[in-house]
């Protein structure tokens, strides 16, 4: 499975800890949804912590769509709700 | 879902919009790889824009440390003067002057944090961007519409991907150089008002004190030196004189010989009367009085106005008497 950190490209992760990272992202999600910005922050660093921890960088000249795409570390809780709509903070 | 899966999906909905957009998707690989180029130009400007911010800010941080460690010696220069008061507006500025480089020291390690992000993006970008060239050509030579459009769909998101994070990273870049550089130009202002004294600065008025206070100081010393070798030098002439009568005839020749200089001395006396004579009645005039008033001016030169004062004093003392 190939994971995205914004800011640091992609992550082959073993298809293994696909149930681990999915456990960390609802605590991530929880913590948007409560406006939790101390939780919201702890999940994000857990998540990719464990993404560095398990995950193999991809070699820059593979032309392949993340399946997951995390937020980037010092990302705020704004910024993260306003990439989880169409009109946020990707461009184009 | 989660938030992984639903940005994931958002970058997703991005691409095939894109793609949707085109009817022909060789034109999708051609128009999608010229936006390529134009974001790599885009990354690499980035880049540059953000190193040339970083370096304004090393800049303006020496110069704040400069001030820091100056004032830090013009406060320990005032005490050595017994000047607290000045001393401890000094150290005031200082902890200002600190403070601004504390708060420019945390902005310069994100600033030149996000350099590096950005360099290795630009990196990525490129070897992505590379990747995409040489697959596109393919697509394009073995091109049977029905097989190319799951390949291009899958070389266009693998990029567009790319693309959009390359480009958050950019606007990242690009609003803590702005801010980096609203605080540099707030700190130049800062700076160009005397409160945070710039180095060697025109209106450092601390140094100022301090070199005033040295200059008087030096002036006393001075003052106290020269008063010194007066006194030490008047008992030598005393010395001198008492050692004349001693002497042989030469010093009493040398004694006779202000004596005598006497008589010259007085006529160099006289210049300082020269300038009066302007002052005597205006000499145009002279020829349109009578002969018995020039007689008169020539027969006593300084004393006319003198004869006239009794005659004008005694006018009032007739006005009084009547």
């Amino acid at each position: 499975m190939i994971v995205r950190i914004l800011g640091e490209g992609q992550f082959k992760v073993d298809d293994a800890f696909a149930a681990e990272l999915n456990q960390l992202d609802t605590d991530l999600e929880a913590a948007v949804e409560q406006g939790d910005e101390a939780a919201f922050a702890a999940a994000l660093t857990r998540l990719l912590a464990q993404v560095h921890a398990q995950g193999a960088p991809l070699p820059p000249d593979i032309l392949e769509p993340s399946e997951l795409i995390l937020p980037h570390e010092d990302s705020s809780m704004a910024e993260v709700r306003k990439l989880l709509t169409d009109e946020g903070l990707i461009p184009g | 879902m989660g938030v992984m899966k639903r940005v994931s999906l958002v970058f997703k909905a991005k691409a095939n919009r894109a793609l949707d957009k085109m009817e022909d998707p060789r034109e999708t690989l051609d128009y999608s790889y010229q936006r390529q180029l134009e974001l790599l130009t885009k990354v690499r400007r980035g880049v540059a824009d953000v190193a040339t911010s970083r370096k304004r800010v090393e800049l303006q941080m020496n110069q704040l440390q400069q001030q820091a460690n100056k004032l830090q010696d013009q406060a320990r220069k005032a005490l050595s003067m017994g000047r607290d008061d000045l001393a401890r507006e000094a150290l005031t500025r200082k902890s200002s002057a600190q403070s601004q480089l504390d708060e420019l020291q945390a902005q310069y390690a994100q600033l030149q944090a996000e350099e590096e992000k950005l360099t290795v993006a630009s990196q990525r970008l490129q070897a992505k961007v590379d990747a995409f060239r040489t697959r596109k050509e393919t697509i394009k030579a073995t091109y049977t519409a029905a097989e190319a459009q799951t390949r291009i769909n899958e070389a266009f998101s693998g990029i567009s991907e790319e693309m959009g994070d390359v480009g958050m990273a950019i606007q990242r870049a690009e609003d803590k150089t702005a801010q980096m550089q609203a605080r540099a130009g707030a700190i130049d202002e800062l700076m160009a008002s005397g409160a945070l004294d710039d180095v060697g600065g025109r209106r450092d008025d601390i140094q100022s004190e301090l070199d005033m206070m040295s200059a008087n100081s030096d002036v006393e010393r001075e003052l106290a030196r020269l008063k010194g070798e007066l006194t030490a030098s008047a008992p030598k002439q005393i010395e001198g004189s008492g050692g004349a009568p001693n002497g042989d005839a030469t010093a009493a020749q040398g004694y006779q010989a202000p004596q005598q200089s006497q008589g010259p001395y007085a006529p160099q006396y006289a210049p300082p009367q020269q300038p009066q004579q302007p002052q005597q009645p205006p000499q145009p005039p002279q020829p349109q009085q009578s002969q018995e008033a020039q007689e008169a001016q020539e027969a006593q030169p300084a004393g006319l106005p003198v004869a006239d004062l009794p005659g004008l004093a005694g006018e009032p003392q007739d006005g009084d008497g009547s």
